[in-house]
């Protein structure tokens, strides 16, 4: 498909499609295959979660997705055209929150704000607040970074995201450091944000039931070479308990194939 | 607060309190130590007559003008070292040289070049800051995390603008106390200068305690001391440290307790 031909359908059923991605980086003992031969295809509206072991490839395959590092073979391509740069339709949520600490929470959220157009002072205030209100964090406007906790952190980020408006987030293990409590708060607060306001999310996580508790479909992939494995639909009723048997069942199937998948080149364990 | 300040006073009165002692005790000759009240009596004379308000004047301005030299031409360089290896290369190898050569050494060659004028002075001052400010500017922006530059991209800022909003403010801890540690150089290379210049054209505190070398006038000397200690205080205290206590409070750093 051109790209005239993916600007012109109507509605382009995907979203994201990746076409025979790889990525490698040299290193002393020779180049790693951080990933290799990726096809992939995301719908519009779609929320797909990868799992994967330590060091498979999965940080890598979402900064090439966000357009801030480039393939060495194959192509990304975003609503149809080919990703050369970061762009803000596709939001990144790093790992660790990477909020600026010379910035209060507010003007975290304001920052993606400054670059968008027509926008005015008191104008971009108001939507700032907006989105931090969104992940209950208006009391919070004026603290600085520092004085947040970890799961506040992530939230400033998430509405920091968010306020960009982006039509993709790319969300990389964002909860991975929280606790269980504030996991599961924030869990739902993103299904209805990703409901609420149909955007098209692409989710890493090492763990199974975040997995399956999030995810219309979920991707395993295995490392050295990083590759894609197989997806498993994940049809269960939403809003979706993560502590219900059925939920438990399905992750089993998935650690059970990953397992498999894992066991000519276990390396790294998984959690 | 009011603590603080008493633990002060009481500090320095204990200190004048063990000079004047030393003195009643005759350890030294009357001419290398005068008691303390003859170098308040000198301080409230050059007070009063002008001199020392004329001398510390004189000198902040050269100090000021140098030191705002030193920072348009050092954090500028600095970027340009961060941005183009090349120039990393070269001119950061030239700063370093520049930064690790005592300023004193430059006054005989400004002496040469410029004669006893004030670009000789503003020389000295700027060659005695410049590589300390530039280095500090290299060392903030290399160790800002990537990951602020590529958390900006993505929220689409690129050029300048990652310059100005993103880069610059998050290398400010370490620039601010590269600043600190420029002026601190400017501070002595001034020293240096107006020891060694005699000029006409003002008469600073470096001058007022050359004169009170030659004069023999050890009240002079040491009273030019302490207004020279009290400038290098006040201005650690009215400008650096209320600018590090914002940058503190923000990162949440300077508690060690
Ligand atoms: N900048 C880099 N330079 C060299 N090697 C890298 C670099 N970034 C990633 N790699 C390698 O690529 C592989 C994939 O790394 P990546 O960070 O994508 O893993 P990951 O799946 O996100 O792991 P984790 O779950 O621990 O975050 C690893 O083997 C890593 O060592
Ligand atoms: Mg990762």
């Amino acid at each position: 498909m051109s790209s005239l031909q993916g600007e012109l359908q109507p509605s382009a059923p995907e979203k994201l499609v990746l076409r025979g991605v790889g990525k490698g980086f040299p290193t002393q003992e020779g180049t790693v295959r951080a990933l290799d031969r990726i096809d992939l295809q995301v719908a519009e509206g779609e929320f797909v979660v990868i799992v994967g072991p330590s060091g498979c490839g999965k940080s890598t395959l979402l900064s090439l997705v966000a357009g801030l590092d480039r393939a060495d073979e194959g192509e990304i391509l975003a609503d149809g055209v080919p990703v050369t740069g970061p762009g803000r339709d596709r939001m990144i949520m790093f790992q660790e929150a990477a909020l600026f600490p010379w910035r209060d929470a507010l003007g975290n959220v304001e920052f993606g704000l400054e670059l968008k157009p027509g926008l005015d002072r008191r104008a971009r205030a108001e939507v700032a607040a907006f989105f931090l209100r969104l992940v209950g964090l208006e009391r919070f406007r004026h603290s600085w970074v520092h004085e947040l906790s970890g799961g506040m952190k992530q939230r400033v980020a998430l509405a920091r995201s968010l306020a960009a408006n982006p039509r993709v987030l790319l969300m990389d293990e964002p909860f991975a450091a929280l606790d269980a409590m504030t996991r599961e708060q924030l869990y739902g607060d993103l299904e209805r944000i990703w409901s609420e306001r149909r955007k098209t999310i692409l989710f890493v996580t090492h763990n199974v039931r975040e997995a399956v508790c999030l995810a219309d479909r979920v991707l395993l992939m295995t490392p050295h070479p990083g590759r894609v494995q197989e997806g498993f639909p994940i049809d269960l009723p939403r809003p979706r308990d993560i502590n219900s048997p059925e939920l438990a069942a399905r992750a089993g199937a998935i650690t059970r194939a990953l397992r498999t998948a894992l066991e000519p080149a276990t390396r790294d364990g998984m959690p | 607060m009011r603590r603080r300040v008493l633990a002060r006073l009481v500090f320095v009165s204990a200190l004048v309190a063990l000079w004047q002692a030393a003195w009643t005790a005759g350890l030294w000759s009357e001419v290398l130590l005068p008691p303390p009240g003859r170098v308040a009596l000198w301080l409230g004379r050059s007070l009063a007559d002008g001199t020392l308000a004329g001398a510390t004047l004189v000198t902040l301005r050269r100090l000021v003008l140098g030191y705002a030299a030193g920072l348009a031409l050092g954090l500028p360089l600095g970027m340009l070292t961060t941005r183009f290896r090349p120039f990393h290369e070269t001119v950061g190898l030239l700063l370093l040289g520049v930064q690790s050569l005592p300023s004193v050494c430059w006054v005989p060659l400004a002496m040469l070049w410029f004669g006893q004028t004030e670009t000789a002075m503003l020389f000295v001052v700027l060659m005695g800051t410049v590589g300390s400010i530039a280095l500090a500017m290299d060392q903030g922006i290399r160790s800002v995390p990537p990951i602020y530059v590529r958390a900006a991209r993505t929220m689409g800022s690129k050029g300048l603008h990652t310059w100005l909003r993103v880069i610059v403010p998050a290398s400010l801890p370490l620039v601010l106390s590269g600043m600190k540690q420029g002026w601190a150089f400017a501070w002595r290379s001034l020293m240096a200068a107006e020891i060694f210049v005699t000029i006409l054209t003002g008469l600073g505190l470096g001058h007022l305690l050359h004169y009170g070398r030659e004069l023999h006038a050890m009240d002079q000397v040491i009273g030019v001391i302490l207004v020279i200690v009290l400038v290098g205080v006040s201005f650690d205290r009215l400008i650096f440290a209320p600018a590090e206590r914002a940058l503190h409070r923000r990162w949440g750093t300077g508690r060690i307790e």
